[in-house]
């Protein structure tokens, strides 16, 4: 208290004011250059010829049986996820075993993977061509340009992200709060229930948004696996693509935007669970 | 405290999913539901046809709904043309293939026995229902007075067109310029390398498609001249406006024929055979026809045709890929194969030198 009222002190403490506000206006001017200049743009864009024009574009078959898919593909991805996430998560964080520091390099490496090679191994794998493929073909089992290719290279590229949230925190946090639990005669599923899905929740929260964001928005390794059949194997950000090379450029940037619009609401949607629960988030951690 | 939150956590999870399933919910129930269609048929196509399978297909699904009662609905899938070919030997389940030129249909007979090794006898004209050529656009009054292929060749002049190892066209494009030296030299091969290699040297980007290059000219503004497929040239115009560009053409090139094929494998699995059929056979009719030279395809009937459609068509010297190249499967060995001739006058860094 008594520091805030001596001036001599604040000023030494705190950067000069041209300091404070030049910072505060790059942050803000790089911000707006890179992320919100580009978002405004793509609304711009698909309301150019008006709502008319929109409703045309998402009446159309192919652009609903996008939106479907990728809302599948999502639905079908993040659970996967969240599951190996946790699992993945928990034995790194609580445990120690020989591979560890193995594991955790493979968690990463769909992130240092372009995603064009993550497409291509479920081709080599997958494919008519591929190890599998005969296999595949005798018994009728369609992968690659099907859902199940679609899921399985969504899942490869947006594998890192809940673990990756989860890792650092449960390693932070140690296991001296479970092993209480257990002590006070809890079972393990108890334990994992009531003292470490707490403890982590807005960590998996986070995660699990990321993780839906991209597996939303993911182009390149869906690219390769796709197909690009339209109305049947064609995800959003691939429609978005043949819209535009179509020169429908409403079209391409009214779904752009329903992407966008999508990504807005998951973290609309995070806010207003941080704002609604403020209390239990000042919470978070140990205490 | 600590007992509501994992009522807390669990409510999230809830809402995200409650979220999405509304979403989908939303989406699903402001769309009228359609009737089922009895049969879909897949058509893995290249790019520039777009339109006109657009087109086709309605007058297709109209003419079997009326001969059979039957719906058909036709899913389409647009790439550059050895790609297309590429993932229907991975898999992909084509009923048809109806791409850029021979080569890359014997590709998949040859790769996957996905079809017999004499597709290309068993529909009229090589089983080209039309053939196009190759053009050029020019930004308009043709600054650079580009008038025909040597003008690409001298240094200054921007050319853009797609990379010959993923894109039909692009193959054609190469080979129409090579086709134009070898008769200006009276069949100078080794003059006809060095040409092609100069008007490479003028190429800044190579795409994947002929739709990614025609991006890259028209709105990226790359670029003085785009090599492009005669029906690309217009759909060009149509859709930028014939006041930014105009096409050229050039005193010789080559007689493109983008065949179409059934995919044994796959209509016989599917049982879709004779709807596969018919929707091939259509194209040779007089409705097809016509519908082929609206989208600036170059009808192998033209007779069927409007003709203000056909005035758009200039004749001009063209050479075929058998008269000169001795078909596709060598052309594409001597020259589109790895370290052929393309990977020998093409090496990325090359303008430094």
């Amino acid at each position: 208290m008594s520091e805030i009222s001596n001036p001599t002190v604040a000023s030494a403490l705190s950067e000069p004011r041209w300091v404070r506000w030049s910072l505060i206006l790059i942050g803000l001017a790089y911000l707006s250059l890179v992320v919100l200049l580009p978002l405004a743009a793509i609304f711009t864009e698909a309301l150019r010829k008006g709502v008319g024009a929109l409703h045309e574009v998402f009446a159309d078959d192919a652009t609903y049986s996008a939106i479907i898919l990728t809302l599948t593909v999502a639905a079908i991805t993040v659970p996967l996820n969240l599951v190996f996430g946790v699992a993945a998560a928990w034995a790194i964080a609580k445990f120690e075993f020989p591979g560890k520091s193995l594991l955790i390099t493979f968690i990463d490496l769909p992130f240092s993977v372009s995603p064009v090679v993550s497409g291509l191994i479920f081709v080599l794998l997958f494919g008519a061509q591929g190890l599998f493929g005969p296999w595949l073909a005798a018994n009728d089992i369609k992968i690659i340009f099907a859902l199940p290719g679609i899921v399985l290279a969504t899942t490869f590229v947006t594998l890192p992200f809940i673990a990756r949230e989860l890792i650092p925190l449960m390693q932070e946090q140690g296991t001296a709060e479970e092993e209480a639990a257990l002590t006070l005669g809890a079972s393990g599923l108890r334990a994992f229930i009531t003292v470490t899905l707490p403890n982590i929740r807005w960590a998996l929260l986070y995660g699990v948004l990321l993780c839906n964001a991209r597996a939303m928005g993911e182009f390149g390794a869906v690219a390769v696996v796709s197909g690009h059949i339209r109305g049947l194997t064609n995800t959003m950000p691939l429609h978005v693509e043949i819209l535009y090379n179509e020169y429908n450029f409403v079209g391409a940037f009214a779904v752009a935007a329903l992407l966008a619009l999508l990504a807005l609401v998951t973290l609309g949607a995070k806010s207003l669970l941080e704002w609604r629960y403020g209390d239990a988030l000042a919470g978070k951690g140990r205490h | 405290m600590t007992r509501h939150v994992p009522a807390l956590s669990r409510r999230a999870v809830l809402a995200y999913g409650i979220g999405a399933a509304g979403t989908a919910a939303l989406i699903a129930g402001a769309r009228p539901v359609r009737a089922q269609a009895p049969v879909t048929l897949v058509n893995v196509s290249y790019d520039p046809t777009r339109e006109l399978y657009r087109a086709i297909n309605d007058a297709f699904a109209r003419h079997w709904r009326e001969k059979t009662g039957q719906q058909v609905t036709i899913r389409t899938s647009h790439g550059g043309s050895g790609r297309q070919a590429r993932s229907v030997i991975d898999g992909l389940d084509a009923d048809v293939v109806t791409l850029a030129l021979a080569g890359d249909i014997d590709a998949i007979a040859q790769h996957s026995r996905r079809l017999p090794a004499d597709w290309q006898t068993r529909l009229p004209n090589n089983s080209s229902p039309y053939t196009s050529t190759i053009v050029f656009i020019v930004r308009k009054s043709n600054p650079k007075g580009v008038k025909d292929w040597s003008d690409l060749a001298k240094p200054g002049v921007g050319v853009v067109t797609p990379n010959p190892k993923t894109s039909g066209g692009a193959r054609w494009n190469y080979l129409a310029a090579w086709a134009y030296e070898l008769d200006r030299t009276q069949k100078n091969e080794e003059a006809a390398k060095l040409f092609v290699e100069a008007i490479y040297r003028n190429v800044s980007v190579l795409d994947t498609g002929a739709r990614g290059s025609l991006t890259t000219f028209a709105q990226r503004n790359v670029g003085d001249v785009f090599i492009s497929w005669e029906n690309e040239a217009h759909l060009a115009l149509k859709e930028f406006g014939e006041d930014k560009f105009e096409i050229v053409f050039p005193s010789l090139s080559i007689l493109a024929e983008p065949p179409v094929a059934i995919v044994d494998q796959v209509v016989d699995r599917r049982g879709t055979r004779a709807v596969a059929q018919a929707y091939l056979d259509f194209l040779y009719t007089p409705e097809a026809q016509k519908i082929i030279a609206q989208n600036f395809y170059r009808p192998n009937r033209p007779e069927h045709a409007d003709r203000v459609d056909l005035a758009r068509f200039p004749q001009i010297r063209l050479v075929t890929i058998d008269g000169v190249f001795g078909g596709w499967s060598k052309a594409q060995n001597v020259h589109f194969s790895d370290g052929g001739v393309f990977d020998q006058i093409h090496r990325p860094g090359a303008a430094s030198r």
